[in-house]
């Protein structure tokens, strides 16, 4: 299982390389987004100071979205899907390879919304350890279930408006959690932020499992 | 085993609609069959139930000694689909997708290094991205992805569709080589002036059936 | 697979069985509005105080079409007790599940109101009941995508284990968050201190009703869902018969 994911994820992340997807739209998107709160919010009011963390996690989940919905179109195109089926490789680790490569180009996303957040609103990052095992949590919960939904869409033409559809009332509370543990973590009041980590790595375990189990079925019938 | 795959009355469906309406066939380990028949007809059908890709709703299938009534899966292994579809991906390079291919199967990356040879896809085309290559091109890939498997049944849908007539004279003696070795291989074409010399039997497919000989067709 | 031998066509989906149900839920559901009606008005709440006998049974049917959604995907996912029939009485719940989820959150809005003025307060129960609407309303999205019945069934499964899982999840979560910011809470409308036993009768009167009423629905639902079924498959052999005669075999 994990020889086959670290071929998958090795594959995918080779194809981002090539294609920079995620490096020339996603994120400028993801930068974007940052941008409009902005416009919507009116710096001049604090409200973008005190709002950082949640905006920070919007912004996330709306990146992750599109890097989901981009993994997926990778494997919409030309018959790949059946090759996936005839591969022989374990369907476990195919669930885990491609939410690995989903996981590590969030974690780039993230770098540079933190650096969007310091810049643009005026942040201090005040406990790092907080806010990075937040990140790192919470990543693998949005990757996981991204990619469980995701395949579970991947064969549908409905794909592009069914995908949001579902994935992102799941992933609520992982931004409820994260944006609350990143407040603390921001106003460096971190007793307060840590035990909102509990909920994250719950749902990272569980989806995970989830995935493992299920996606050899839901690849049949993508 | 003597016997590579053997159908009785397989149904299969596509939502409701029937396309394959009760085949029987039998084919032995070595034997180069040819399916023959219009568009429509239901062989490439045919050959995704053989594949394990495609549920048999009515009847007996065995591919390989896989009973594919209750477990599709296991057979998937052991042979290899050339289907319309290449399933290669455009942004890695030919080299890269043979790789992948023969890693994929628990092939060393020199294995997909020698099927790139053996369908004449090395050279000036090995670090080409795959987005760059031409239709015929693209089929020797796949077919190369096919050679990594090392497969005891080749199912191959309109294999000579798209190649060149060098690229076809490629696939010609890979058949041949691979019925030699006693492989097994299946083609469905509807050309069947190119197809049939290879193989040592022709069936038509009609109706969701497979027939002996040619049926006429009610218009 | 073949079609099995039909009884004769089916006019509705009523049969004895159902009508004395549906009458027993609709004499339940009448005593709680009449039960309710008469209950006194509180100092506080005035007139909306009476949705006690209305909100509480909605939710905990709401919850209870969520489980058997849940538990019904199971059990067609588990390969020893796969039959198409938990598949219809998972579709038949959720669908009317999500109309109880959707009474709740309107029930629970409108008896908020006069308390606090407005009509939407982020009480944690609140927040994440409309979380669960959105997540079955996706599950019926994912039911409508056309596809092979088997197809379909094992997605849908899949797609209200997902949802499930996270609602637990959900819940916990806002519950904390919104205790945290000491929120406003609909907890503090309900009968803590309205020991008053005519609350307490038209509360449980409610209960009763609103679970009959949900079983008479889900069972009518399961029935056409079983009819359109039947109606899909009764066609193959025609097609299997239809699709051989494309051919016509000439004797030589």
């Amino acid at each position: 299982m994990w020889r086959d994911a670290v071929l998958i994820a090795g594959r995918d992340l080779r194809i981002e390389a090539r294609s920079r997807v995620v490096v020339n739209q996603v994120a400028p998107f993801a930068v974007l987004v940052l941008v409009l709160f902005a416009f919507a919010l009116d710096p001049d009011r604090g409200v973008l100071e005190r709002a950082a963390a949640g905006l920070f996690w919007v912004a996330v989940l709306f990146s992750a979205l599109l890097a989901v919905q981009r993994s997926f179109s990778l494997e919409s195109a030309d018959g790949t899907r059946d090759a996936l089926r005839l591969s022989g490789l374990d369907p476990a680790g195919i669930f885990l390879g491609k939410a690995l490569a989903v996981a590590a180009q969030l974690a780039a996303l993230q770098v540079l919304l933190g650096a969007g957040i310091v810049v643009l609103y005026g942040t201090d990052l005040g406990r790092p350890a907080l806010l990075v095992a937040t990140a790192a949590l919470a990543t693998a919960g949005l990757a996981a279930a991204g990619t469980v939904y995701g395949i579970l869409a991947a064969g549908l033409r409905v794909r592009e408006t069914l995908l949001p559809l579902l994935l992102l009332p799941v992933v609520a509370p992982v931004l409820l959690a994260a944006t609350r543990a990143w407040e603390a973590g921001l106003a460096s009041v971190a007793s307060e932020g840590w035990p909102w980590l509990r909920v994250l790595g719950v749902f990272a375990v569980v989806y995970t499992a989830v995935g493992i189990a299920a996606f050899g079925s839901l690849l049949e019938d993508a | 085993m003597a016997v590579a795959i053997r159908l009785r009355s397989a149904v299969a469906l596509a939502g409701r609609f029937p396309v394959l309406a009760g085949v029987d066939l039998e084919v032995g380990a070595g034997e180069v069959v040819l399916v023959a028949g219009p568009n429509g007809a239901g062989k490439t059908s045919l050959l995704r139930l053989c594949a394990g890709l495609l549920p048999v709703s009515q009847g007996e299938a065995e591919v390989l000694g896989h009973d594919l009534r209750s477990d599709r899966r296991a057979v998937r292994r052991r042979l290899a689909l050339l289907g319309h579809a290449t399933g290669v991906y455009d942004d890695l390079t030919v080299v890269e997708q043979a790789t992948f291919a023969a890693r994929a199967v628990g092939q060393p990356a020199a294995r997909g290094a020698r099927a790139l040879a053996q369908v004449g896809m090395d050279g000036r085309l090995r670090d080409v991205a795959v987005a760059r290559l031409s239709a015929g091109q693209r089929r020797r890939l796949a077919l190369a992805c096919l050679l990594v498997r090392d497969a005891d049944l080749w199912l191959l849908d309109e294999p000579h569709a798209g190649l060149d007539a060098a690229g076809r004279d490629v696939l010609d003696a890979l058949v041949t080589e691979q019925a030699a070795a006693g492989g097994t291989v299946v083609i469905a074409s509807h050309e069947i002036d190119r197809a049939e010399p290879l193989a040592g039997r022709t069936l038509v497919m009609a109706g969701g059936r497979l027939h002996d000989r040619e049926p006429v067709h009610v218009a | 697979m073949t079609a099995p031998p039909s009884t004769g066509p089916r006019r509705a989906t009523g049969t004895p069985a159902t009508t004395v149900l549906g009458a027993v839920a609709l004499l339940a559901l009448t005593g709680t509005v009449a039960l309710g009606l008469a209950l006194p008005l509180t100092r506080e709440q005035r007139v909306y105080s009476r949705l006690i006998a209305i909100h509480p049974p909605v939710a905990w049917t709401a919850y209870l079409a969520v489980a058997v959604t849940a538990i019904a995907s199971a059990l067609y996912l588990w390969p020893r007790t796969r039959d198409r029939r938990w598949d219809r009485v998972a579709a038949a719940s959720a669908e009317v599940g999500v109309v109880f989820i959707a009474l709740m959150l309107a029930t629970g809005s409108i008896w908020g109101r006069p308390t606090w003025g407005v009509w939407w307060t982020w009480d944690a129960r609140l927040t994440a009941s409309a979380l669960m609407l959105v997540l079955y309303l996706g599950y019926l999205a994912v039911r409508r995508v056309p596809a092979d019945i088997e197809v379909r069934a094992r997605r849908s499964a899949v797609t209200a284990l997902l949802a499930i899982v996270v609602v637990p999840i959900n819940h916990m979560a806002v519950e904390w968050w919104r205790t945290l910011h000491q929120g406003r809470s609909l907890a503090e409308l309900d009968p803590g201190s309205n020991l008053d036993g005519a609350f307490i009768a038209a509360m449980l009167l409610g209960f009763l009703a609103m679970t009959l009423v949900y079983a008479w629905l889900v069972v009518h639902r399961y029935r056409v869902e079983a009819l359109e079924e039947r109606l899909a498959e009764r066609g193959l052999d025609a097609a299997i018969a239809e699709r051989r005669a494309e051919a016509v075999m000439v004797d030589q």
